[in-house]
C-alpha cells in the first residue's frame, strides 16, 4: 500500500519535473495525435518516413545551431554554408566521378569548418556581435556560391551520390541515420564532455567562465566551427536528395533550424537547454509542415504559421527568463 | 509635530530563496532628514526600490502623502514626488549636465516646423538649479567629465527640478572625500530648509549623528527600531544593526606564519596602479581598504592575471612569475572571489555541483568523459565542508541565498587547492548570519596556512578580521596599519589623503 503511494508521488514528481524540462516532447505528442485524427494520410509509414527524412536536414542544422545558441551566440549563415558545401561536393564529384567522392566529402566538410572558423573569429576575436557577423557571412557565402556556379545548377551528378540523400539502410533513410548519429554525438558532447560544459558556462555567464580560467574565445570559436561543420554535412545530404547542385538551395533554412532550437527550450540568452529537445523541436517543425501540406494549407499561410510558432516559442523563453529575476 | 509623508505598513518582499523584507512598518515625517541604516543584506536597498517603484511588494501597504503606492512604476513615483539618487549614478554620460537634469522633459521652443530644443533656456534653467547648491558646475559640461561628487549634485538638481518632495539618497557618502562630504551635508541641510524630506542611507554612523533627525534601523529584512537620533547612542545603534555585541561576530585570529607566500614588487598599470609593493605571509589575512574607485578591484584583477601589468614583478614563494592570462595565475594556485557574485562569480543557470567543479573540471574526468559519480562525490564533499545549504547537490545555483552562493564560489577554488585567495568584498549583499560563517571560513583557511587578501569597504570587517591593513587611494598604497593600533577614522584619513 505504502509503496504504491510513493510510486504515485514519484510519478507525479517525475511528470511535474519533466513537464518543464521536456515540454516540447508533450507538445510534439499532442501534435502527433491531432494530425493522426485530422490529417488523412498522416499516419502511414510512408508519410512518417517522409516526415523524418525531410526533418533530418533541418535536424542536423539545428544540432549545430544548438551549440552556438548555448554559448550565447547565433549563426545566421548555416543555410549559405550548407549550399556552398553541397555545391563544392557536387562540382568535385561531377569533375572526378565516383572515385572522387571521399575527396569531395572532405572538401565539403572543410568548407563548413572554414566558414565556422571565420564566424568564430569575427565574434570572439574581433568582437562583432554574432547577429551582425553571421549576417555578413550569410550574404558573402551565398555570393561565393553564385560566383562559382554562375547561378546555374550543377546537373548530371554521379549516381552513387544520390544514395546520401535518397538511400535506405535497413528501411531507414540514410539522412535520418546520419541525423541520429549526429544527435548521439551532440548529446554526449554537450552532457558528458568538458567542451560541452564549457559551452554552457560561457553562454550562461561569460565573465564568470573567464574568471574561472576557461578560454572563452576558443570555446566560442569551437561552437561556430562545429556549427559550420554540421551545416556542411546537411548541405551535402540536401544536394544529394535534390539530385542537382542548386545554388539557391537551403535559403531560409537557418530560420527553420533556429525555430527548432528555440522550440526545444534552448534559451536565446545562452547557457540553458538540452540537445535531445532540439531533436524534438525539429520533428515538431517537420510534422507541422507536413500536416499543413496534407491538409492543403496554402504555402504562404504556412509561412505565417511558422512565424507565429517561432514568436510564441521566443515569448515563452522571454517570459521564463523574466520570472527568474 | 509634523505629519507623516511616508507610511510603510507590514511590507513583505520575497525573492527566490531570500525573504528580503519581513513585515516592515515605520513612518517618515515630513521635512525630516531620516536616516536608514543596517548592514548589507538588511533590506534597505529592497525597501527603497519598492518606495521608488522599481520592485512591487508582495504584501503590506505604502502610503505617500495619503496616497497608496500600489503597483506603481518608477515614473508614477517620480510624478508623485519621490526621487532617488542612486548609489551607482544613473545618468547619460555622453550628454551634458543640463540635458541630464532635464532628461525626459526637455525645454522646447515651438516653431513652424515643430518643436525644437531651446538650448539657451535649457542652460539658463539648469544654472538656476545649480547655483543654490553652492558649487560651480557648468551646465554645458559632459557628465563623463565630472567627479562622482559633482555627478551626485547633478542628480540632486534633477530631483529638485522634478519638484521632489522626498529625495532618497542611497549611500551617497560611499565614494566621497571629507571635503565633498561637507558640501553634500550643506546641500542636504538646504533641501531640508526648503521643506524637502530626505531619506539618507549610510553605513557610517558618525554621519547619521551629524545630520539626521530620525533614524530607522533594519536587520535581516526586519524593522528593528525607529527613533529620534538624539535618543539613541552609537553603541545601541550598532547592537541593533548587528543583533549582538560586535566583538563576537569576528572569530579569534591565529598568528600568521613567517614564510612569505606572495610578493608584489613595484607593480604598475598605466593610469590605474602605481608602485604597488607588498608581501603576504602564510596564514595571513591582509586587508586592502579604501574607497570605491581607489583601485582595489583593479589591483585584484592585475594580481590575478586578468589585467596586464606594465611594470613590476610578482613572486610566489620567492620565485618570480609572469601571468599572461588568469589561467597562469590559477595554475599558480591564486584564486579570485570577485566583487559582483552574480555577474562574475557564479553561472546562475548551472547547478551547484557544476559550479563547484568548473575550475577543477579535469578532476572529474575519467577516460576523457565527465564522470557524474565523481562530480557528485566531490560536490557533496565541499557542500558538507563549507556547510552549503542546498536542496540537492546539483540544484540550480541561482535559487540559493547570497551567502550560500558565495560559499560555492569559494568551494570552486578550494577544489583546486588554491592557496592565495583574493576576496573582493567577500560579504557584500549577504545576511549577518552568513557573514559570520564566511568570517569563520576565512579564519579557518588562514590557520591552514593559506594567504588571504581581503578587499573590503566595511571598516568593522577590516578591523575585526585582518592581521594587517593596507589602505589604497588613487591606485597607490597610502598607509599600512595594524588593527590593534588604529581606528576607523585613521583608515578613512589614509583613504582620502
Amino acid at each position: 500500500m505504502e509503496s504504491q503511494t510513493t510510486f504515485v508521488s514519484n510519478l507525479k514528481r517525475f511528470f511535474s519535473r519533466t513537464s518543464r524540462e521536456y515540454a516540447i516532447l508533450y507538445i510534439l505528442l499532442g501534435l502527433f495525435i491531432l494530425l493522426s485524427i485530422f490529417a488523412d494520410s498522416f499516419l502511414t509509414s510512408e508519410n512518417l518516413i517522409n516526415v523524418v527524412r525531410q526533418g533530418s536536414i533541418f535536424g542536423i542544422l539545428a544540432a549545430g545551431e544548438f551549440f552556438v545558441i548555448i554559448s550565447a551566440g547565433i549563426d545566421l549563415s548555416i543555410g549559405s554554408t550548407a549550399a556552398l558545401a553541397g555545391i563544392i561536393f557536387a562540382m568535385i564529384t561531377k569533375a572526378g566521378g565516383e572515385t572522387s567522392i571521399p575527396i569531395a566529402i572532405i572538401a565539403g566538410l572543410l568548407i563548413g569548418v572554414a566558414v565556422g572558423f571565420i564566424n568564430g573569429f569575427l565574434v570572439s576575436r574581433i568582437r562583432i556581435p554574432p547577429f551582425i557577423a553571421t549576417l555578413g557571412t550569410f550574404l558573402a557565402v551565398r555570393g561565393v556560391v553564385y560566383l562559382i556556379t554562375n547561378a546555374y545548377p550543377i546537373i548530371n551528378l554521379v549516381k552513387a551520390y544520390s544514395f546520401f540523400g535518397r538511400g535506405f539502410i535497413i528501411g531507414i533513410p540514410f539522412p535520418v541515420i546520419i541525423m541520429l548519429v549526429v544527435y548521439l554525438i551532440v548529446i554526449v558532447l554537450s552532457e558528458r564532455k568538458k567542451t560541452g560544459r564549457f559551452f554552457y558556462a560561457v553562454g550562461g555567464n561569460e565573465e564568470a567562465a573567464y574568471l574561472s580560467g576557461i578560454n572563452v574565445n576558443n570555446t566560442k570559436m569551437l561552437a561556430y566551427i562545429i556549427c559550420g561543420l554540421l551545416a556542411s554535412v546537411a548541405g551535402i545530404l540536401l544536394m544529394s536528395r535534390l539530385g542537382t547542385g542548386q545554388p539557391n538551395a537551403a535559403i531560409g533554412y537557418e530560420f527553420e533550424a533556429i525555430i527548432a532550437v528555440v522550440l526545444g527550450g534552448v534559451s536565446f540568452s545562452g547557457g540553458k537547454g538540452r540537445a535531445i529537445n532540439v531533436l524534438f523541436g525539429t520533428l515538431f517543425v517537420a510534422m507541422l509542415v507536413n500536416g499543413m501540406t496534407l491538409m492543403n494549407v496554402n504555402s504562404f499561410a504556412q509561412q505565417i504559421i511558422k512565424g507565429v510558432v517561432f514568436i510564441v516559442a521566443i515569448w515563452n523563453d522571454v517570459v521564463r527568463n523574466r520570472s527568474d529575476r | 509635530m509634523n505629519k507623516n509623508i511616508l507610511e510603510i505598513k507590514n511590507v513583505t518582499k520575497k525573492f527566490p530563496g531570500v525573504l528580503a523584507l519581513n513585515d516592515v512598518s515605520f513612518c517618515v515625517r515630513e521635512g525630516d532628514i531620516h536616516a536608514l541604516v543596517g548592514e548589507n543584506g538588511a533590506g534597505k536597498s529592497t525597501l527603497i526600490k519598492i518606495i521608488s517603484g522599481v520592485y512591487v511588494h508582495d504584501s503590506g501597504t505604502i502610503r505617500f502623502e495619503e496616497t497608496e503606492l500600489k503597483n506603481a512604476n518608477p515614473i508614477d513615483c517620480i510624478k508623485m514626488g519621490i526621487s532617488t539618487v542612486h548609489q551607482e549614478l544613473r545618468m547619460v554620460d555622453s550628454l551634458s549636465v543640463a540635458e541630464n537634469i532635464f532628461l525626459g522633459t526637455p525645454i522646447e521652443r515651438k516653431t513652424a516646423f515643430g518643436n525644437f530644443i531651446d538650448w539657451e533656456k535649457l542652460f539658463e534653467e539648469s544654472q538656476k538649479l545649480i547655483i543654490p547648491m553652492g558649487i560651480n558646475i557648468d551646465p554645458r559640461t559632459k557628465i563623463s567629465e565630472l567627479s562622482v561628487a559633482k555627478k551626485q549634485i547633478v542628480e540632486i538638481c534633477k530631483a529638485v527640478r522634478r519638484d521632489a518632495k522626498l529625495i532618497i539618497m542611497d549611500e551617497p557618502s560611499a565614494t566621497l572625500t571629507e571635503n565633498e562630504l561637507d558640501v553634500l551635508f550643506r546641500i542636504i541641510e538646504d533641501l531640508k530648509k526648503r521643506g524637502i524630506t530626505v531619506i539618507y542611507i549610510s553605513h557610517r554612523l558618525e554621519e547619521i549623528f551629524k545630520i539626521a533627525d530620525r533614524v530607522t534601523i533594519m536587520r535581516d529584512g526586519k524593522h528593528i527600531i525607529t527613533d529620534d537620533v538624539k535618543n539613541v547612542t552609537r553603541k545601541t545603534m550598532i547592537s541593533h544593526m548587528v543583533g549582538r555585541e560586535i566583538e563576537d561576530i569576528y572569530p579569534k585570529r591565529n598568528e600568521p606564519g613567517g614564510k612569505v607566500l606572495f610578493e608584489a614588487i613595484g607593480i604598475e598599470r598605466k593610469g590605474v596602479l602605481h608602485n604597488i609593493n607588498f608581501v603576504l605571509h602564510e596564514g595571513e589575512i591582509l586587508a586592502i581598504a579604501g574607497l570605491v574607485g581607489s583601485g582595489r578591484t583593479e589591483l585584484a584583477r592585475a594580481l590575478f592575471g586578468v589585467d596586464k601589468i606594465n611594470q613590476g614583478e610578482i613572486k610566489i614563494k620567492g620565485v618570480s612569475k609572469q601571468f599572461k592570462t588568469n589561467r597562469d595565475a590559477i595554475r599558480n594556485r591564486i584564486a579570485l572571489m570577485p566583487e559582483d557574485r552574480k555577474a562574475q562569480g557564479i553561472v546562475s543557470e548551472m547547478g551547484v555541483g557544476s559550479n563547484i567543479t568548473l575550475v577543477g573540471i579535469d578532476k572529474i574526468i575519467k577516460l576523457s568523459f565527465l564522470n557524474p559519480k565523481l562530480e557528485q562525490e566531490y560536490s557533496k564533499e565541499y557542500i558538507q565542508l563549507l556547510k552549503i545549504q542546498t536542496p540537492s547537490w546539483n540544484h540550480t545555483i541561482k535559487n540559493l541565498s547570497g551567502g550560500n552562493q558565495q560559499k560555492c564560489v569559494l568551494a570552486k577554488w578550494l577544489f583546486v587547492d588554491s592557496d592565495i585567495l583574493i576576496f573582493d568584498e567577500p560579504t557584500r549583499g549577504i545576511d549577518v548570519g552568513a557573514k559570520q560563517e564566511i568570517y569563520r571560513l576565512l579564519n579557518q583557511l588562514a590557520s591552514q596556512g593559506k594567504g588571504i587578501i581581503m578587499i573590503s569597504s566595511e571598516l568593522p570587517e577590516v578591523m575585526g578580521m585582518a592581521h594587517r591593513i593596507l589602505v589604497m587611494h588613487d591606485g597607490k598604497f597610502t598607509g599600512e596599519l595594524i588593527p590593534e593600533r588604529t581606528n576607523q577614522e585613521e583608515i578613512m584619513h589614509y583613504a582620502t589623503i
